[in-house]
């Protein structure tokens, strides 16, 4: 623990020092919105619309985290400088995750009032903790998979188109998860509360894949 | 050159040549490094062939050859970073990449990349290296001192001259206090004050166990109780440094 708290200070440290990836979220995420304003030419969008254009926008965001994600480790040596030491190397998945898991918190931070006001979708504010719940646990199975992918991109040459090539047809559970879940609170006679099934569709898949990356990640990061 | 701890001996897969003895034996304990008929190969290119060492407390092992030789692989599998493909490596005693963990905590390596985040300052990164070693923060001011950059501590590591880097990572390598040195050109990019400042930390009066590459070939020799030359990925020598002859020593880099 004490190892993966300070591979996650260290990386909360640079990102706040560089500035190199949650504002680029952010601006993708509100230009994708503005361009679904006007390309649809629509104040408002309800229901399966508005969750399908919600999920697909934090995607796109969360593969510009999912590629960046290693960018220092690879480009700086602290991959090697991590493996020289004498520590677990579970370590470094739980502490890169969780720092994916925050980036997607504080990009939903700016993208769900964005997605309010550009695409205002009814009842949001009625179904916000439901959604908040299923956005939690998205951003789980972004956390999980793109640490994940991000890990086995980087010995990679072709490291950039691993993340779209791998890492979206492992999160198609999720993905379709979070929109199929989102979608009924998004309508105008929202119940407020998350259909269960898709919950624990999210639930299980994160809890798997958790487990599952975190008996590969040895593998992946060593020679 | 009396050297009380050392035994070198090699065989090399094709032409079977054994330099015993390069000095007097070891009485007892095992060697900090054993290697036995190393391999190792990019794709089809084999970087290092059949080498076969020991290296015991306390020497220094000069590692020498023309670019490309197989140096920097070398000390990458003794650091545990790259695996062997035949042969056997042992540091400490135990058998890698198996206990590799076992001996990572032992290890300083001291590469051509100085393993420091550009963004983060000298004390930050070391900060950090403490904390991956269970090390108390105390030693990071202690090494920073050791290596004259506790007032540029606080500084950007980009912002740094090369020189600046180089006794940064010096200190990196060093945090620790390591038992086995690995150190590739570690004098790269120092000034000859730099260079006198990290002697007690890394040259011969650190009294650990050293493996050192060198493109100043007389200075290695200067510093080393044994001397491996490579050359083709094979061990063109290996022995005391005062049995290298001049023509030998001049063929390496031909």
């Amino acid at each position: 623990m004490r190892t993966a708290a300070a591979i996650l200070r260290k990386d909360l440290l640079l990102e706040l020092r560089t500035l190199e990836t949650l504002p680029s979220m952010a601006l993708l995420s509100i230009s994708t919105f503005v361009i679904f304003h006007f390309g649809l030419n629509r104040d408002s969008l309800s229901g399966q619309l508005a969750a399908g254009v919600f999920t697909v926008t934090l995607l796109f965001a969360a593969m510009l985290a999912i590629n960046r994600l290693f960018l220092a480790e690879r480009e700086q040596g602290g991959f090697d400088a991590f493996l020289l030491a004498p520590v677990d190397r579970t370590a470094m998945f739980a502490a890169k995750a969780t720092a994916l898991f925050i980036f997607m918190v504080a990009l939903e931070l700016v993208a769900v009032p964005a997605f309010a006001l550009l695409l205002a979708p009814p009842r949001l504010g009625h179904s916000l903790a439901g959604f908040v719940l299923l956005l939690v646990l998205a951003d789980g199975a972004f956390a999980v998979i793109g640490t994940f992918v991000s890990a086995l991109a980087v010995h990679t040459r072709a490291r950039d188109l691993i993340g779209p090539i791998i890492g979206l047809p492992l999160m198609l559970p999720a993905l379709i998860a979070t929109a199929r879940g989102i979608g009924p609170l998004l309508t105008a006679n929202s119940s407020g509360s998350p259909q269960l099934k898709w919950l624990l569709v999210l639930a299980l898949y994160d809890l798997f894949n958790a487990l599952l990356a975190v008996g590969l990640f040895d593998y992946l990061i060593e020679e | 050159m009396q050297l009380p701890h050392c035994v070198g001996k090699m065989r090399d897969a094709a032409s079977t040549i054994t330099t015993e003895g390069a000095a007097v034996a070891d009485a007892g304990g095992q060697p900090v490094v054993a290697l036995e008929r190393l391999s190792r190969h990019f794709g089809e290119r084999t970087v290092l062939r059949a080498i076969t060492l020991e290296l015991r407390a306390g020497q220094t092992l000069a590692v020498l050859g023309r670019n490309g030789a197989g140096k920097s692989t070398l000390l990458r599998i003794l650091a545990t970073l790259l695996r062997p493909h035949a042969g056997s490596v042992r540091l400490f005693g135990e058998p890698l990449p198996r206990q590799a963990w076992a001996v990572r905590g032992r290890i300083g390596l001291l590469g051509h990349e100085p393993l420091l985040y550009r963004d983060l300052s000298g004390r930050e990164n070391l900060t950090y290296h403490a904390r991956l070693y269970r090390v108390p923060a105390a030693r990071v001011e202690e090494v920073l001192a050791a290596v004259g950059m506790r007032q540029r501590g606080d500084d950007p590591v980009r912002s740094l001259s090369r020189g600046m880097v180089q006794r940064l990572t010096v200190a990196r390598a060093v945090l620790h206090s390591p038992e086995l040195l690995l150190l590739d050109e570690p004098r790269s990019n120092l000034d000859p004050a730099a260079g006198d400042l990290v002697e007690p930390l890394i040259g011969r009066s650190a009294a650990v166990t050293r493996v050192l590459t060198s493109h100043d070939p007389q200075a290695a020799l200067a510093e080393a109780d044994l001397v491996l030359a490579l050359a083709g990925g094979r061990a063109a020598y290996l022995g005391p440094p005062d049995g290298l002859a001049p023509a030998k020593l001049r063929s390496l880099y031909a």
